[in-house]
Order: structure tokens, then C-alpha cells, then sequence
């Protein structure tokens, strides 16, 4: 790594950080329907938007009602989805006259935007008519994000509530999270990129002459370039903010015209994080004691550096197999060096590492470089990022209920040493909570597992279906890599990620299916026992500290939690972990 | 049961309201703003020569002529550097092979056979991004070392003394933004658009 390197990836740990008090301030204002300055504008609209609902603000919801409230409005979104993919082509705004999305395909990616996942299995500018790509999934890549962050939010009133059972109200969480907070977060980095070249327009596709004309594969001469067009710079804006990851084309952040300079890519790098890092401060602002957000940042941050530091340092590296070919890998001002394999030149090393690292710690999914390609162990910190269950910053609100969960554990685990019931913000955590807490815990890594399993253990994981023997594999790379391809797959899906090792040809009907099912399982059999926990907390006393209590403020606690969640997630996932990344490292080495 | 009607007319409305506002009226402020204060930029940077499109600044095309200077190699379905083919259903794409597939290394060992065939003075070390293919198959850039690589072929070809080339190399070099973000890289499209207007 140059010097240069440490310091790009030093400069964002520094923006990011810095914008975490002030967007989290903001942001619990927000959630506790404070004057932020752009009420004059949106509260007339939030005033009327209740009113057609038949809600009211002050009308609280129990658990239950909360629960049944996101889930119901999700699957309507999904509806929706799945609806305008079947039948974009008899709607318009559809320029490039593409035809209707297969129903396997269709299912998988309504819940994978529903679920704030954000897996692609199609390719954008050949699969979605802008009419899709804007009514369908670029409206759910703000309202998965918001039920993300309502949901938080209810935990979070659980936890500090005093006396009141309700946990709020899921409509008036919605509506706040969306008006306030990514509607003007998004309009603002939309323009940023657009000034940057990312395209937005409803023009159709350009063609423009080839400089020096080329063949096809059938020989045939090929004089002009089609460049896709669309409404990208305000869908890449929220795919970004909202942990959605879903790109407007095919190769994602990658593509020029999503991702056109350096510039753009820092600020949808910090984009990535931005939400999620903040609310970790909005989190300790609500509770009334900001140490226990700071705490959990802190956790959160000394998770990931490392896992940067090894995806940047493995990258810049190269292989041996390069370096044997005469290849040069030494970074210089000449040249970023080491594996450039998928991965762009305006770019580089750092950039890319950071992404890939920033972006699976975060359930965002979206990528500038191409993941497959990465060397054996600079491939292994997006994949065990992700296993680790997103809660290393996360998705927008499900990161932060799902740290908060850990933290539970956490103190349970130190009550168990001491021998005294656990508590955590002064709230008792009795059975039903760790009931709750490990189906939280334990869901994601059965599904991921069971899901790796079928698929190297039959025929289906290659893509047959209904043959028996097929000559064909949708594992394209072989060995230990191919292996890497589908857990990493349902590791992503299993966690509502979203990013690939693109190899895999996962458009087709076995991996649509289990994917989407696992999206959906991981999303909402998660949220509905973090409601559970939020509910039940709220009705509980709150007790006062005692000399037996734990304080979860200290850097004992947060040694403590980085400790559960690395266990939990290398217990798991450690001995998949080594017949894929791992073994292939030794390979690499010719070991 | 009684909950679940309840919250239908609420999750009716605010599906409708928010697919208006986030779906219909956010992409057309911004597409109405971009028109206006980043025309260019918004409809896909096209370079435009003489009043002739040329291409985009941002899009890559594909390069083989020892005139030329060459790109990324590109994984892009049909044919290099194929941003969108309908009839293949083809668009942007990496190559996806892993470090281990012995067609990455055929790969790489392929470009620099080119590579040597088109100037066999040229040997190793090569430039890491000159032999390996792009993220997105469609990168506009290379490195300055991987166009200082190609100075002496594109020179010999077109008969134009090598300082005059990397003088141009040198023109259409662009340096990290703000001295520190990403790397420094040369506009290929637009460096071999400058070769042919020299005399």
C-alpha cells in the first residue's frame, strides 16, 4: 500500500466520523418531531398525509400492531414490484422496448428491494424499462431503507420507555424517515453526482460512432456504441444513502456513468456509511446518555478497520500467478499496480478495497470493483463482513437494532459470569428478550448455511432444475472459488447485502427462488423479534444502577461486544469459510 | 385480523403517496435541475467535434490498431466494450474470473502476446491495468504507465517522434482529484482523438 492509499482511506474514516454528531442530531430531532427547519415546507404535507391514513401522531401502536404495519406495507411495495416487472412492456417509458422479467426473476427481485437487500440478478440496462426502474425500485429503495429505520427507532422507544407501552407509531416513523431525512439527503447527492457525469435523462439510448470500428463474435463489423441512458443520478443517490446497493446498471458503482470520478466515488462511499454510523449518535441522544451510542460507534468502527486494512493490503499484493506472467504490480505514481483484475483505473487499489469493505459492512451491496476477481483473502473480508450478520454499521436501521441485539447478548453472557440478571439501559433482560435475541442471531446463519448446503449438494446449485445431468454449470469459476461464488451468495442474501461474486449465473429459476426466500426470511423473521424485544422492554420498569450492573458506556463493554460478534460469526462460519477463501489461499501460495 | 385492516387503509395511501413523490416527482426535480445547471453531464458527457458526436468522455471504446493507443481489455458480452446490445442482451460487464482460473492468466498472457506481436521491442514488467480487464468492461482510462508502455508503437506507427506523443500523453493526463482521491489516469478515447487531428 502506498502512502497515498493509508491516506484516502484515513481521509473518509475522518469525513465519516465527523458527520456523525451533526446528521445524528439532526436525525433525532427528526424522530422526536422537533422544528428542523424544513417543517415549514414538509409539515403541511406530513398534517395531510396522516389525515388520509387516519392516523394520528400521538397514536401509539403495540408491537404486534407495529409489526403487522411494516409487514403489510412491504408486501404491498413487493406487489408493486413485481407487478411492473411483469408488465413493463405494455407500459410505457420503456425506450429500448424490453420485455417482460421472467416470474422467477421477477419474485427475486421484489424481495430483494422490499428486503432492503438489493441483490441483482438481472442486469439493469437490459432487463428494466425506466418506468420499473423508477416506480418500482428506486420508490422501494426508500421505503425499505425508512421500515428499516422506523424499526429502530421502536426499539429504540422500547428501551428507554418509562412508563407508556407503545413503542410509536410505524406510519408517522415512515413518514419522518423518508420526508426528512432521505428525501433531502438524496436530492442533494443526486445533483453532487450529476455534476460529476452520472447520466439522468429520460432520452432514449445514444448511439455514437466507434473511433476505430471493431468485429462482433460472428465476424461481423461493428461501427457504433450504444450508450444506455436514464434517470440514474437520483436512484444511484438513495441505492447509495439507503443502504439499497441496487444499481441502475448492470456492473453497478463500477460503470462510468454511475460512478464517473474519484470524486463521486468518495461520495458515494460516504454515503454508504453515512446513515448508519449516525444513528448510532441519534441512538444515545434518544436513550439521554450519547455515551451509549459513542460506544457502539466505537464497536462498530474497530470492527471494520481491520477488515479494510486486509482487503487493501491482500489487493495491492497481487497474486504470484500475476507477477510469474511479467505482470508489474508495484503501486507508483505511475500506476496503482497489484490485482487490477476487475477493477477500474480511475480507482485504483485503496478506492476499491474501501468499497468492497464499506460496502458489505453496511448491507449496501453495491460495488465499484468486481468482488470475484479479488484475491483469495481479499475476497474473504466482504464475505465474513457479511457473515457477521451486518451489524458493523449495517443496513439503515436494521444495522443498529441488529448491534443492539448483540449488545443484549453481550450482557447476558457477563451476567452469566457474575451470576446476576442482566440488564441493559437500566431495562431487566429476562427469557422472553433472549428468546427473541437468538432467533435474531441464529436466523441468518441457519439460512445462509442450510441454502450453501442444497446448493453444492445437488444438481440445482449448478442451475439445473428439472434435468438430472446437465453439461453446463452456473459456477462459472472452478475449484474452491466456485464454492466461494455460492456462499457468498447466500451469505449476501442471508443477510440483505446484495453484492455478488458476479460469476455465478444466479438468474435462473433455483437460485431466484432460494434467494428470494432467503431475503425475505432474513429481513423480516428478524425484524418481527426485534419488535418483540422493543415491545415487551417498553412495559418493563426501568431499574436503577446498582454496584452489580454492568456499564455498557466503557471499553470493557465494547471489547466485550466486538467479542461476542466475532465469535458468534467465526464459530459459524469459520469452517465454510475455509473450503472456499481460505483453501484457495493456500493454492495461491502453491502450498 | 382486526389490526390488519385496520393498517390497510394507511399502508394503501402512504405506497401511493410516497411512489408519487420518491418514484414520479423526485427523479423529475432532479432530471429538471440537471437539464438546466449540468446539461453535459447529465445526458452522458458526449464528446462532440465540429458539431459531430465522437462518443462519451466516460464510455471506453475498443482499441487494436498499433495507431491507437489501447484500453482496459473488456469482458463485455458479443464484443469489447459493448455498453448495451439489445439483441444480445448485453450490457457492462467484468470478466469475473477468479485469481486462480487459468483463463485469467490465458487471458493476460493473450494481451501481452498482442501487445508484443504490435511492438517487439515492448517486454515486461507490463503495467498491471494495461493486461488485466476492467470492472465495468467499458473503463474510459488507463494509467500513465500503461500509455507511456505504448509511446514507441503508437510513435513508430504514425511516424511522430516519441516526445511528441508523450507530450500528448502528458496533456491528457489527469491527476488525482484534489491531489489525494483516486488515481491519476489518461483519457484514451480523447488521447487518440488528439493523435488524429495532429498533422
Amino acid at each position: 500500500m502506498t502512502t497515498i492509499g493509508w491516506l484516502q482511506i484515513a481521509l473518509y474514516l475522518v469525513v465519516l466520523l465527523a458527520l456523525v454528531r451533526p446528521l445524528g442530531w439532526y436525525m433525532a430531532r427528526v424522530y422526536e418531531g422537533q422544528n428542523v427547519g424544513l417543517n415549514t415546507l414538509l409539515a403541511p404535507l406530513e398534517r395531510l398525509l396522516y389525515r388520509l391514513c387516519g392516523t394520528r401522531v400521538e397514536e401509539g401502536q403495540s408491537w404486534k400492531q407495529y409489526a403487522v404495519a411494516v409487514i403489510l406495507f412491504n408486501a404491498l411495495g413487493m406487489l408493486v414490484v413485481y407487478g411492473l416487472q411483469r408488465l413493463q412492456s405494455a407500459l410505457p417509458l420503456n425506450p429500448a422496448s424490453l420485455g417482460a422479467v421472467t416470474p422467477d426473476s421477477a419474485f427475486n427481485t421484489a424481495a430483494s428491494f422490499a428486503s432492503n437487500t438489493n441483490w441483482q440478478g438481472y442486469s439493469g440496462e437490459v432487463t428494466m424499462s425506466y418506468l420499473a426502474q423508477m416506480l418500482g425500485l428506486n420508490v422501494q429503495n426508500f421505503l425499505s431503507a425508512a421500515s428499516g429505520m422506523a424499526v429502530l427507532v421502536a426499539l429504540i422507544r422500547g428501551l428507554r420507555a418509562r412508563t407508556e407501552a407503545s413503542i410509536g407509531n410505524f406510519w408517522v416513523d415512515l413518514t419522518r424517515s423518508t420526508l426528512y431525512i432521505l428525501l433531502p439527503l438524496a436530492l442533494i447527492l443526486a445533483l453532487a453526482l450529476v455534476s460529476q457525469g452520472v447520466v439522468q435523462s429520460f432520452d432514449p439510448y445514444v448511439e455514437v460512432p466507434l473511433l476505430q470500428g471493431t468485429t462482433d463474435g460472428d465476424g461481423n463489423p461493428v461501427t457504433t456504441q450504444t450508450l444506455p441512458m436514464g434517470p440514474a443520478a437520483s436512484q444511484i443517490a438513495i441505492k447509495q444513502l439507503g443502504t439499497n446497493g441496487g444499481g441502475f446498471f448492470n456492473t453497478n458503482s463500477a460503470h462510468p456513468f454511475e460512478n464517473p470520478t474519484p470524486l463521486a466515488n468518495f461520495l458515494e462511499l460516504l454515503a454508504i456509511l453515512l446513515i448508519p454510523a449516525a444513528l448510532c449518535f441519534t441512538f444515545g441522544t434518544m436513550v439521554g446518555d450519547r455515551r451509549q451510542g459513542w460506544a457502539l460507534l466505537a464497536a462498530m468502527t474497530l470492527l471494520f478497520v481491520p477488515f479494510v486494512l486486509l482487503a487493501a493490503i491482500q489487493e495491492q499484493a497481487g497474486t504470484p500467478q500475476l507477477a510469474a506472467l511479467g505482470v508489474d504490480l508495484t503501486a507508483s505514481d505511475q500506476q496503482a499496480g497489484g490485482n487490477m483484475e476487475g477493477k477500474e483505473a480511475r480507482f485504483g487499489i485503496a478506492s476499491s478495497a474501501l468499497w468492497a469493505a464499506a460496502t458489505t459492512a453496511a448491507s449496501n451491496g453495491s460495488v465499484n470493483s468486481m468482488h470475484g476477481s479479488y484475491t483469495p483473502l481479499g475476497g474473504l473480508a466482504p464475505l465474513f463482513l457479511m457473515q457477521l450478520g451486518e451489524v458493523v454499521f449495517g443496513g439503515v436501521g436494521s444495522g443498529l437494532y441488529g448491534l443492539l441485539i448483540f449488545a443484549i447478548i453481550a450482557v447476558f453472557i457477563a451476567g452469566l459470569m457474575v451470576g446476576r440478571t442482566p440488564e441493559y439501559l437500566g431495562k431487566k433482560i429476562e427469557t422472553f428478550e433472549m428468546k427473541m435475541a437468538s432467533l435474531v442471531i441464529l436466523i441468518p446463519c441457519v439460512v445462509v448455511l442450510f441454502f450453501t448446503a442444497l446448493a453444492v449438494a445437488t444438481p440445482w446449485g449448478k442451475g439445473a432444475l428439472y434435468e438430472p445431468a446437465i453439461s453446463y454449470t452456473s459456477i462459472y469459476n472452478p475449484g474452491a472459488h466456485g464454492f466461494s461464488e455460492v456462499l457468498y451468495a447466500f451469505s449476501s442474501q442471508g443477510n440483505n447485502n446484495g453484492s455478488a461474486f458476479a460469476g455465478l449465473g444466479a438468474n435462473n429459476p433455483f437460485y431466484n427462488t432460494t434467494g428470494g426466500l432467503a431475503m425475505l426470511i432474513a429481513r423480516y423473521w428478524l425484524m418481527v423479534p426485534v419488535l418483540a424485544i422493543a415491545g415487551s422492554l417498553a412495559a418493563r420498569r426501568t431499574v436503577p444502577a446498582g454496584p452489580g450492573t454492568l456499564p455498557t458506556h466503557t471499553p470493557l463493554f465494547v471489547v466485550l461486544l466486538i467479542g461476542v460478534v466475532i465469535i458468534v460469526g467465526a464459530l459459524t462460519f469459520i469452517p465454510a469459510l475455509a473450503l472456499g477463501p481460505i483453501v484457495e489461499q493456500l493454492l495461491m501460495l502453491g502450498l | 385480523m382486526r389490526s390488519l385492516t385496520v393498517q390497510f387503509r394507511p399502508a394503501l395511501v402512504c405506497l401511493l403517496v410516497f411512489t408519487l413523490i420518491t418514484g414520479v416527482l423526485y427523479p423529475l426535480l432532479v432530471t429538471g435541475i440537471a437539464r438546466v445547471v449540468f446539461p453535459g453531464q447529465a445526458n452522458g458527457s458526449l464528446l462532440v467535434v465540429d458539431g459531430e458526436i465522437r462518443g462519451s468522455a466516460l464510455i471506453g471504446q475498443p482499441f487494436d490498431d498499433p495507431r491507437y493507443f489501447w484500453g482496459r481489455l473488456s469482458a463485455t458480452g458479443g464484443h469489447p466494450y459493448n455498453a448495451f446490445n439489445a439483441g444480445a442482451l448485453a450490457g457492462s460487464s467484468g470478466s469475473n474470473l477468479g485469481p486462480l482460473n487459468p483463463a485469467l492468466a490465458e487471458a493476460v498472457q493473450a494481451r501481452i502476446e498482442a501487445l508484443r506481436a504490435a511492438d517487439p521491442q515492448a517486454g515486461p514488467p507490463y503495467p498491471a491495468d494495461l493486461v488485466t480487464a476492467s470492472g465495468s468492461g467499458l473503463d474510459p482510462h488507463i494509467s500513465p504507465a500503461a500509455a507511456e508502455f505504448q509511446v514507441r508503437r503508437v510513435a513508430a506507427a504514425r511516424g511522430l517522434s516519441e516526445a511528441r506523443v508523450r507530450q500528448l500523453v502528458a496533456e491528457h493526463t489527469e491527476g488525482r482529484d484534489f491531489g489525494i482521491l483516486g488515481e491519476p489516469r489518461v483519457n484514451v478515447l480523447r488521447l487518440n482523438l488528439a493523435l488524429d487531428e495532429v498533422r
